[in-house]
């Protein structure tokens, strides 16, 4: 067996100092500060004394020390919460940003289907995009020449081959674009559906296709937060935690150890000084907890109890046009609901701006919600249309036990998030 | 079939890491994705007078306008100009407009093609240099069009072309790409961090051409400037095409090199600087 690819000690560091001074204008009055300044900034960064060294550029490792082979046509699964660096892994395997230290051989082309329709042009026919993106992904002419009646069959765009692509519905765009990026047939396949455009109809076309390259003897890499993807597709996992790699192991023995260890299993998530982007001041989250109906912190929830939830955060300023809220989502990643704590519009009237200080948003679920199952939830800080100051798609995950719940006398998996009770009325007609 | 191909192409083992020092030119990257700078080339000009009503006529316009304007203004109209050899004062304008027209355009595209192609820095590795590359060659074709014009004013002023160093004009047509390619190189590479060149590069090309013998001949600058105007390499360039067409001047001299040395310098210093800077490109875009 050969090795297809191989990373040792691989570091990667990003600068969130710099991040900072780009996008920390909230305000017109800002930027209008900020202009009039400009002259004694450039002035100071002259004299070498500039703003920047004093506010602290500070840098986090994405990635730290990462080292591990994989075999040609083995398929990897790679898990982690988000931030823990799994998509910058996947970014310098494909040679996007260069590692800050360590080194990483590949045996082969990588191909990632995130670049889906990349150089793809509005004004140019379908024909033309597929020679385009396909020189841009790497392909040589006369490969693309082979190739181009099983992409245009794949497509199923045939008789609009030759007109411009953005008279295409989105769906045909997508199957073009798809087209192209399957047939590349790269040694390694590198798949972040984390990232992934499209349906879920797409998706699962790029999962398919993900299991014919595997099948083929490919190498292939695969990014997902959904478990019983990795699960169904992997055969070995590997777990990231804030950029450093934890366990590798076969994927089973991998994904309980990242559902029991590398999420919050407490019911409560905490977070440090470390953990928030300077991006996301003047909002800073404390505490997102799970209490159950008499108060306490629970990590796992009765379905026939009513669930609080809880985001206590601080505003170091005030803030206009607020909205603190949660997404809650399956292990699958489908979204059950989003839900912000000023909908209301008399609630936006009383809250949408808010003074500094430190505050608690809490919401209730109630009662006969939840099926059986683990579910995460994610929560976003933001003012619409204006800016977004923080959000964590994951940032806690729990269980809901369904013991009472309508239909629990059937010993079977119920299919869907939800589990409610509802009121049914039978009635003899006849 | 599928093992054939499989057969034919024995997979390349690449090695990732940091790079240190001054990052190497390494051209042979740049060969092998020649192909997607024509692509690139092909993609900019199919796409460049899509949804216009004159079309590729815009790249006749725009000389022509601006000569007829110089005309109007520097040849007797408000001021009057001496050209070089009692060439007519359309067709000495017009020689100059043409590498000119190629410079600007270069780099009004140019610096703009990474972060316009942002999509594809961030998601897929080519070497980025393809990017700036295909816009300044990309030029040409709007060079060549407007070309057309000359041979027509020439046949108009019944002009004949200096047959001895006609045979010279491909060569400062190399040199007027290649300071247009050194000094596009910079700027493509500021503007990932910086955005700021879009604004400073309107003024850029306005200085720059008064600097540059475009509407007046370069015989007007004094003799004890004369070094330091050929510092601009544009006028090398602008005075290496009335020369080579024209057989104006005298041709290459001190002055001339002096331009090709900095055009090469610009050249090699912003192949450095890009290089070494494209590393952070994904990150800072």
């Amino acid at each position: 067996m050969t090795t297809a690819i191989s990373v040792k000690n691989l570091g990667k560091q990003y600068r969130i100092g710099a991040a900072q001074g780009k996008f920390r204008y909230n305000m017109f009055r800002d930027v209008i500060v900020d202009t009039l300044m400009m002259p004694v900034r450039v002035f100071q960064a002259l004299r070498g004394t500039g703003l920047r060294g004093t506010s602290g550029t500070s840098t986090i490792w994405a990635l730290n020390d990462v080292s591990f082979d994989l075999e040609e046509g083995r398929v990897l699964g790679i898990v982690g919460r988000n931030g823990a660096g799994k998509s910058t892994l996947l970014k310098i395997l494909s040679r996007v940003t260069e590692p800050t230290k360590g080194t990483v051989s590949v045996r082969g082309r990588v191909g990632s289907l995130l670049e889906v329709g990349t150089g793809f042009h509005p004004e140019l026919t379908g024909r033309e995009n597929i020679y385009m993106n396909g020189a841009i992904l790497g392909m040589k002419r006369a490969e693309i020449d082979n190739k181009f009646d099983e992409m245009v069959d794949f497509s199923e765009v045939g008789q609009f081959i030759d007109t411009p692509v953005k008279r295409y519905s989105s769906g045909m765009y997508l199957r073009l674009a798809f087209a192209v990026a399957a047939h590349l047939e790269p040694e390694i396949l590198v798949v972040d559906e984390v990232l992934a455009v499209g349906d879920a109809e797409f998706q699962r076309k790029c999962l398919g296709k993900m299991g014919d390259v595997a099948r083929q003897g490919r190498t292939v890499l695969f990014v997902s937060h959904n478990m019983s993807a990795i699960l169904r597709l992997t055969q070995e996992a590997i777990v990231l935690k804030k950029g450093q790699l934890i366990k590798r192991a076969p994927t089973q023995e991998a994904v309980d150890f990242y559902l029991s260890s590398g999420q919050a299993e407490t019911g409560e998530r905490l977070w440090s000084a470390e953990d928030i982007p300077a991006a996301a001041a003047p909002f800073k989250p404390i505490a997102l907890r799970l209490k159950d109906k008499t108060g306490k912190v629970v990590d796992t929830v009765r379905s026939i109890e009513s669930v609080t939830l809880e985001w206590e955060y601080q505003l170091d300023a005030p803030l206009t046009g607020l909205r603190v809220g949660l997404y809650l989502s399956t292990m699958r990643g489908e979204y059950i609901f989003t839900a912000f704590d000023t909908d209301d519009a008399k609630q936006y009237e009383q809250f949408g701006a808010r003074k500094a200080g430190r505050y608690i948003s809490r919401c209730v679920i109630p009662a006969d919600f939840f099926n059986e199952g683990r579910y995460s939830l994610g929560v976003n800080a933001s003012s619409f249309g204006v800016r977004r100051y923080f959000m964590d798609e994951n940032a806690l995950s729990f269980n809901v036990d369904v013991t009472g719940a309508p239909g629990t006398q059937w010993p079977e998996m119920r299919q869907g998030p939800v589990r409610p009770r509802l009121d049914w009325k039978i009635e003899k007609i006849d | 079939m599928a093992k054939s191909i499989e057969l034919a192409r024995q997979p390349e083992t690449i090695f990732i890491k940091p790079s240190t020092g001054l990052a190497a030119l390494n051209l042979r990257d740049l060969w092998t994705y020649r192909e997607l700078v024509y692509f690139m080339i092909w993609r900019d000009i199919k796409v460049r007078y899509k949804q216009t009503m004159l079309g590729a006529a815009w790249a006749v316009i725009q000389p022509v306008l601006t000569m007829l304007v110089f005309n109007f203004i520097f040849n007797g109209g408000i001021a009057k100009v001496q050209t070089d050899s009692n060439i007519p004062y359309p067709i000495f304008a017009y020689t100059a407009l043409l590498p000119w027209g190629l410079f600007t355009s270069a780099l009004n595209n140019a610096s703009r093609s990474l972060t316009s192609n942002q999509n594809m820095v961030t998601k897929i590795y080519f070497p980025r240099l393809v990017l700036p590359l295909a816009s300044v060659l990309g030029g040409l074709v709007d060079f060549a069009i407007a070309s057309v014009i000359l041979v027509g004013l020439m046949i108009y002023y019944r002009v004949t072309p200096n047959l001895v160093s006609l045979w010279t004009l491909p060569f400062f047509l190399l040199l007027s790409v290649i300071t247009a390619l050194g000094v596009a190189l910079w700027l493509s590479a500021i503007n990932v961090q910086y955005r700021d060149v879009n604004y400073v590069l309107p003024f850029l090309t306005q200085f720059w051409l008064f600097i540059t013998p475009v509407a007046y001949s370069a015989k007007v600058i004094s003799d004890k400037w004369q070094l330091v105007y050929s510092l601009n390499p544009m006028a090398g360039v602008v005075n290496g095409f009335r020369w080579a067409l024209l057989g104006a001047n005298t041709g290459p001299s001190l002055q001339m090199w002096v331009s090709v040395g900095i055009s090469a310098l610009f050249l090699v210093s912003g192949l450095f600087y890009f290089r070494n800077m494209e590393k952070t490109f994904a990150d800072t875009i």
